[in-house]
């Protein structure tokens, strides 16, 4: 009796919500892998069959091949360029402010990532544009105006990302060198290491599974960003996020989209099966335990 | 040389401050200003934000995400409260695999759940409507819940719930009397999160909106790419205020661990 019960509730439980992510999540990406594989859009009386053309487009295209790489490097840059700016401030978050004005800053660094996106990008095109407050600043300071064109350019998009993703980083070192005892620096301090040599070899490989983390929550979303470029990036911002969005939104291309997206997602699914044994491997050799 | 150490420390934090609020602060300031080129010097002015009352187009946009959002926060916080509950509750086979399977959810990037959506949507020749919409956010916003809520309930002293049983309360009252209060601070942080997700959501919305309806990130988003209007600024510095109070009431509760 009382097992069939707890059967039932389980699956009273259960069911809603795991059948709403089968419904909204699973069975959309499999659908999209059928659609990858179909020579057209099934409508009305059109004649639709099984081909591999799709893939066999964006193999022999080396248009694609350097979208993909294009778009690979933008999400290495951005990662990079968030590890170098959001290491000090992860470190000064946690070993540096003092307690009670932490909170405070961890709450302001997480605020502007979870404001809108989109705002957060018209703020950086009104800054970023001619005649907005760098070219003013750059006017001020006695250059010729439009001296530095940065808007629709593709370090425009850079600091787009980076602006959006730096949190991410932030957030996962800080929790990572939070981790790290103070004790264990006292006592290579005693033990007569220097500042540098309590840096390298304790704090930093301490920090390096919050530092893969924030590296990955950045990576993944930023190969497939199509926002930042479009709005940051005018002409040169094509990026295979946006070919995305064109085969589906202008082109009507969907099948070579949903090829596309599909050789994204793999992409993205063997990043996270990389990080997910990379971050088990270091657990181990701490004998954290799996 | 400590004390070096600490203000270069401070001019870094604040250095990097600026860089994450400075534009943000700036097209603030310009919502107010009279310009409509972003003209300096600065003429303090609200008429962007009375033009932003009789811009009828903006307006419905924002009345379409609220109540998105709305039905969004509600369903996903009452959905995956109950399957939290279910993974806290009982041990079972398989949960550590139902677990592993709300990441999916949250890493891939939203352009290709929005394109997978769309084209199960079109095969199963489902029209594009407020359904589709509230399939899709609700379907991103599920895994936040179901994590939130499961910490929630890890905290839950069960015998609480058995001894209000033992002195007598039915299944219900046990659950409005004892477990309620317990987890009520988590469920208003599920509420919050979940809004803020659907409120923000360009992506989905983008693909998934029937036509000629917007949202309002949409709608800015459209704005934004026929030129530079200040009654953007002005919804823009509205949507950012509301984003950074929901985020900073409901931060307390969930630990952006996940």
């Amino acid at each position: 009796m009382g097992r069939w019960r707890r059967l039932f509730s389980l699956i009273v439980l259960l069911t809603p919500s795991y059948g709403w992510l089968v419904f909204a999540v699973l069975a959309p990406l499999g659908i999209m892998f059928v659609f990858s594989f179909l020579s057209d859009v099934p409508i009305g009386e059109r004649a639709v069959f099984f081909t591999l053309k799709n893939y066999q487009d964006f193999f022999q295209n080396t248009f694609y091949w350097r979208l993909t790489a294009k778009s690979l490097l933008t999400g290495l840059y951005t990662t990079i360029l968030c590890i170098l700016l959001g290491y000090p401030l992860a470190l000064i978050m946690a070993k540096i402010i003092p307690h009670r004005w932490r909170t405070a800053l961890f709450m302001l660094v997480i605020v502007p990532f979870w404001s809108n996106t989109i705002v957060r990008l018209y703020s950086w095109a009104i800054v970023l544009r001619k005649g907005g407050v760098l070219d003013l600043f750059i006017q001020w300071l006695g250059f010729e105006s439009g001296s530095l064109e940065i808007l629709y350019t593709y370090q425009a998009v850079l600091v787009g990302l980076v602006h959006g993703y730096l949190p991410y980083m932030v957030l996962t070192l800080y929790i990572a060198i939070d981790r790290v005892e103070n004790s264990f620096l006292e006592a290579a301090a005693s033990l007569g290491a220097n500042a540098w040599q309590r840096f390298w070899r304790i704090l930093f490989p301490l920090s390096l599974p919050g530092m893969i983390s924030g590296s990955i929550l950045i990576f993944i979303p930023t190969i497939g960003s199509f926002v930042e470029p479009r709005l940051l990036g005018g002409r040169t911002g094509t990026m295979i996020g946006t070919i995305i969005e064109d085969q589906f939104v202008q082109l009507f291309k969907w099948n070579f989209g949903a090829t596309l997206a599909f050789l994204l997602l793999v992409v993205v699914l063997i990043l996270m099966a990389l990080l997910g044994l990379l971050l088990r491997q270091m657990r181990l050799l701490r004998g954290e335990g799996g | 040389m400590k004390r070096a150490i600490a203000t270069l420390a401070y001019l870094y934090a604040l250095s990097m401050l600026i860089f994450l609020y400075g534009p943000l602060m700036v097209m603030i300031v310009m919502g107010f200003n009279r310009s409509p080129f972003y003209q300096l010097p600065f003429h303090f002015d609200l008429i962007w934000f009375q033009k932003l009352v009789t811009n009828e187009r903006i307006l419905v946009a924002t009345r379409n995400s609220i109540v998105l959002a709305l039905a969004v926060s509600l369903l996903a916080t009452f959905l995956g409260t109950l399957a939290a509950w279910a993974m806290a509750r009982y041990r079972f086979r398989g949960k550590s695999f139902l677990q592993v399977i709300l990441v999916p959810p949250i890493a891939i990037p939203w352009l290709i759940l929005a394109v997978a959506l769309l084209l199960m949507f079109y095969w199963l020749k489902i029209p594009r409507s407020l359904f589709t919409l509230v399939v899709g956010h609700v379907g991103v916003s599920l895994p936040y819940v179901i994590l939130v809520m499961m910490t929630r309930f890890q905290g839950v002293d069960w015998g609480l719930e058995e001894a209000a049983r033992s002195l007598g309360a039915d299944p219900l009252t046990a659950f409005r009397r004892i477990i309620f209060p317990l987890i009520l601070p988590g469920l208003i942080a599920s509420l919050m999160f979940t809004f803020a997700i659907s409120f923000d959501n360009f992506t989905l919305s983008h693909f998934l909106a029937p036509q000629g309806v917007s949202t309002l990130p949409v709608e800015i988003y459209t704005s934004i790419r026929k030129g530079f209007t200040p009654e953007i600024n002005a919804i823009s510095a509205i949507v950012f205020f509301f984003s950074a109070t929901l985020v900073i009431f409901s931060g307390r509760e969930i630990k952006f661990v996940e």
